[in-house]
Formats: C-alpha cells, sequence, structure tokens
C-alpha cells in the first residue's frame, strides 16, 4: 500500500502534480472526444507546436509561458484556419510547414535565452514537478471553460463530426463551429503545456479519447472512458516516475498510448473471435467522408 | 391559388462559377415529388445540395418556402448521397435518428418527451426501431441507410431532398422508401428525389432528365420518352 499511496502523502510536489496531472487528463478528455471523432489530431499537433514560440519568447521577455502560450495558439490558429480554407487540397501540407515553422521558430528564439537546453527541455517536456497552486487554479479555470464549451456546442461539434453538409443543413455555422473547436483544443494545449510539455500533449489529447472510441457506445462514455484512462495514466505515470527516476510527463503519455495500445489488441482479438452477426440481406455499400466546404 | 414551395427560375448550378446544369425552372407545389434522374456525375447531386443550400446558385432565383436556400433548417430536411456511415463513431442508431431533431433543438433547447416520441415513431416507420440500441457501426449498408432515412423523418420537415435513398437498399428497402415518400406526400410535404431508377419515378409528379443539362422535364409520361431517355443514358430502358 504504502509504496502506491506514500509518495504522493509524503511530498506535496507530487500531491500538486497528480492534482494538476488529473485536471489536464480530465480537461484532454473532454476536447481529445472531439478531436478525435472529428479527425483533428493533426491539426492538434499542429496547435501544440505552434505554441513553442509563444512560451520561448514569453520566458525570454520574463512573461507567464501561459500568456505566450495563448498568443502562440491564436496565431496558429488563424495561420491553420487560413491554410485550411485556402489550400483546401493540400491542407495537410500547409498545415505541416507551418507547425514545422512555428517549432524551428520556438527553437531559433529560445537559442536567445542562457538556459537554451533547460528552456527548451521544460517547454518540450513539461514540469509537472514544479506545478503551483496558481497553476492548479489556471488548470481548474481551463478544465470549466473547456468544459463549458463542450456541453454548449455539443450537438454542433457532433454533428460535425459526422458530416460537415448536416451541420449546415442542421442550421449550425461549419465556420464558427470547428473555430470554436478549434478554440477548445487551443485552451486545453495552452492549459497542459506545463504539464506535459507542448511535444507530448497530443498523446494526452489523443490516447486515452481513442481508447474510449474502442469501447465507447455513446459520446458521453467516450469521454468518461478517456477521463478514467488519462486520469489512471497520471497515477501510473507519476509513481513510476518517482520509484524509478524517470521523466513525469513522458512517462504518463507512455502510460496512456500503451492503455491505447493494449485496448486496441484486446479489441481486435474480440473481434476476431466474434462472427459478424448482419441479418439483413442489403448490400452495404461505400461510406466515406462527404466534406462540403461553404 | 396554391403555395408554391420550390421555386427555381433560369436556375444555373454549380460549384464555384464552374456551371454544371444551367436553365433549371421549377414551381413545386405541396405534395408533390419531382424525381431528378441521370448517369453518375449528370449533375443530380449538385441540383439538390443547391436546393440544400450547401452550394451558392452560380446565377438565377432559387427560393425555397420563400427564402433562399438553406435559411430554413427546421422546415427542410436533407439525406446526402452515401451519408457518412458514422461507423468509426461511438454512436448508437438512436442517437444518430436523434440528431435530426438538432436542427428544431438548437444550442441549448432540451429534448422532451415530444422529440422522444418523433425519434422512436421514425425509427419505426424506416424500419430500424429494432436496432436502435445498437452502434451503428455494426450495421449492414442497407440498416445504415435506414437509419439515415429515419433521420430524415425526425426532421419533421416540409421539404425532403433525398440524394439516392434506394441506394443500397433491397427490393424490400426500396418499397419502403416508396411508401415513406407516398405518406410525407400525403401530410403535404413536397419531395425531391435523385435516382439512377426509372422506377423510382411512378407515382411522381414530375421527372428531370439530367445529363449536365435539363435534357427533359415533365410528367413522367412525358419526359421519360424513349427519345429523351436514350439522350440522357445513351440507349433506351428496357421498361
Amino acid at each position: 500500500m504504502n509504496y502506491f499511496v506514500d509518495p504522493f502523502t509524503n511530498n506535496e510536489f507530487l500531491r500538486f502534480a497528480l492534482i494538476g496531472g488529473i485536471l489536464v487528463a480530465l480537461t484532454c478528455a473532454i476536447a481529445g472526444t472531439f478531436v478525435v471523432l472529428r479527425g483533428l489530431a493533426f491539426v492538434g499537433d499542429a496547435l501544440a507546436h505552434g505554441v513553442l514560440p509563444g512560451i520561448a519568447t514569453a520566458l525570454l521577455l520574463g512573461v507567464s509561458g501561459i500568456v505566450g502560450a495563448a498568443v502562440g495558439a491564436v496565431v496558429m490558429m488563424g495561420g491553420v484556419s487560413l491554410v485550411t480554407r485556402r489550400f483546401r487540397l493540400s491542407g495537410d501540407t500547409a498545415i505541416g510547414l507551418l507547425f514545422v515553422g512555428m517549432l524551428a521558430l520556438g527553437v531559433i528564439i529560445t537559442s536567445r535565452s542562457d538556459a537554451f537546453v533547460g528552456d527548451l527541455t521544460r517547454i518540450l517536456f513539461g514540469e509537472l514537478l514544479g506545478v503551483s497552486g496558481t497553476d492548479l487554479l489556471m488548470q481548474l479555470c481551463a478544465l470549466a471553460i473547456v468544459g463549458a464549451i463542450a456541453f454548449v456546442g455539443r450537438r454542433p461539434f457532433l454533428l460535425l463530426s459526422v458530416d460537415e453538409g448536416l451541420a449546415r443543413t442542421s442550421g449550425f455555422s461549419i465556420r464558427i463551429f470547428h473555430n470554436v473547436m478549434l478554440t477548445m483544443v487551443a485552451i486545453t494545449v495552452v492549459a497542459s503545456f506545463q504539464t506535459v510539455g507542448t511535444l507530448l500533449v497530443l498523446g494526452m489529447l489523443i490516447a486515452p479519447a481513442a481508447t474510449g472510441a474502442l469501447f465507447a457506445r455513446s459520446i458521453s462514455s467516450m469521454m468518461t472512458i478517456a477521463a478514467i484512462v488519462g486520469t489512471l495514466s497520471t497515477y501510473i505515470g507519476l509513481l513510476l516516475s518517482y520509484h524509478f527516476d524517470v521523466a513525469a510527463g513522458a512517462t504518463i503519455v507512455f502510460t496512456a498510448v500503451m492503455f491505447f495500445a493494449l485496448a486496441a489488441v484486446f479489441t481486435e482479438v474480440r473481434k476476431s473471435l466474434t462472427k459478424p452477426s448482419n441479418s439483413e440481406h442489403e448490400h452495404p455499400h461505400a461510406h466515406g467522408h462527404v466534406h462540403v466546404h461553404i | 391559388m396554391a403555395t408554391t414551395i420550390i421555386s427555381a427560375d433560369h436556375l444555373c448550378v454549380g460549384y464555384g462559377k464552374k456551371p454544371v446544369i444551367e436553365g433549371v425552372t421549377l414551381a413545386l407545389q405541396p405534395g408533390e415529388l419531382l424525381v431528378l434522374i441521370g448517369t453518375n456525375g449528370s449533375g443530380k447531386s449538385t441540383l439538390l445540395k443547391t436546393l440544400a443550400g450547401l452550394i451558392h446558385p452560380v446565377h438565377g432565383e432559387l427560393h425555397v418556402l420563400d427564402h433562399h436556400a438553406g435559411q430554413l433548417p427546421t422546415r427542410v430536411a436533407y439525406l446526402p448521397q452515401h451519408p457518412v456511415s458514422s461507423h468509426t463513431l461511438p454512436l448508437q442508431v438512436r442517437d444518430v435518428v436523434a440528431m435530426g431533431r438538432y436542427a428544431h433543438l438548437g444550442l441549448f433547447k432540451r429534448a422532451t418527451k415530444d422529440d422522444q416520441i418523433i425519434v422512436e415513431d421514425s425509427m419505426r416507420r424506416a424500419g430500424i426501431d429494432e436496432q436502435a440500441s445498437k452502434p451503428i457501426r455494426d450495421l449492414s449498408g442497407g440498416q445504415q441507410q435506414r437509419t439515415h432515412l429515419a433521420q430524415v423523418l425526425a426532421r419533421q420537415a416540409e421539404v425532403l431532398l433525398l440524394d439516392e435513398p434506394t441506394a443500397g437498399l433491397d427490393i424490400n428497402g426500396r418499397k419502403l422508401v416508396a411508401s415513406l415518400v407516398a405518406a410525407e406526400r400525403a401530410r403535404g410535404v413536397t419531395v425531391v428525389m435523385a435516382t439512377h431508377e426509372l422506377l423510382d419515378a411512378e407515382h411522381a409528379t414530375s421527372v428531370m432528365l439530367l445529363a449536365q443539362r435539363v435534357v427533359a422535364v415533365g410528367p413522367p409520361d412525358v419526359a421519360l420518352r424513349d427519345e429523351f431517355l436514350r439522350e440522357c443514358f445513351g440507349f433506351t430502358q428496357p421498361h
């Protein structure tokens, strides 16, 4: 028992890290569910990298990293929105270049700092063990805002995830709600960067939600599973980090990815053991995403 | 004088500024069924998407229920061709059908008992009620098509725009679509339906033959003459 609980009862910094990690896991479960449903993993990655130059500039100027991350996220969102509108056919290429460009800019700015390697490591991989009370308050606010956005936007978000045309013909603006969804992802990225870092935040955003998608029968159960997987990953990751003296953020994300891998293997084995049971003699037909750009 | 539900005057539809069909003129009354017939790429879906407000007309006049297309989501329902199966999404049949009510509920309204009754009734009418609690990803293509039909019915619209609703359905499914369309028309709903099948035009008020232009338009016995069919398909259908 001591092995599992003592590290947290004996060390305040680890308790703070656990609370911060769980707050991030819950925020990521909400935003990540829609990222997975809508297939926005790549855009999420772009946003995560886009915040780097913002954070780097903020640290160089002695301003809060959160403020820099927010500015970086807004710039990146504008860029993503612009390239997806202008370069519909080559959106992946344009977004890819945009985020690599932002990453490079971030490294350039950081290299001006005296503590270059330390700063860069902190931004890329997080500094979970240095979470303060103020950080926890900010993460709680982010969770509340992301939760509120997801609750209000749940219908258009779901329609957008199924088919953009369906969202439009149901009276919801594709552009507005797509951007609201991006904002929600951006808030999550900004709030999570301190915990797991900009390089690993995508893992927390995607892995628990993707695990949920494998088992869930509804959006709410997908979100619940994502929250449980994220929380467990945080706890297990911190415990392993403490006992084996390895990087906390990376261990948490690795644990989350392992949860997904195990779940994927389990569902594949289960699928191969059960026969398909389509009773109706109708012809399955091709299904593809119908994207209507307005 | 009857109200015109869909009116189009010298309408040109297409993508951006590139026209696909020009010179479409329509005046559909309540309860009428217009069947659009043509091969793949003939412009059927482009015209339906324009009526649904998903793409803007290139030029010309178009009014649906006296408004510009796409402005009345609660009164117009659209079934896209090969609707996305949602097979990767963790959604049950009931959830997918309930999305048909979202236009009425908007962002903030709570689904009421009436909404639930409409969803259940729509599933029953589309013959998918026994699968209500099944994940949609576990269903066959035909069952998924029935689910999407139920979603369109749940909108309780005054105009139905159906793009190949019989695609992937067996003979019973085709009969079901015919009876659903007949029932909707009986309550005054105007239906525009795109299809490859001449049989689907049997009970139409009017038929429009398309081949990247309007080949013929009129009652079935006029529009489906051999000379027009030959022009549209390149051969005469053996019906």
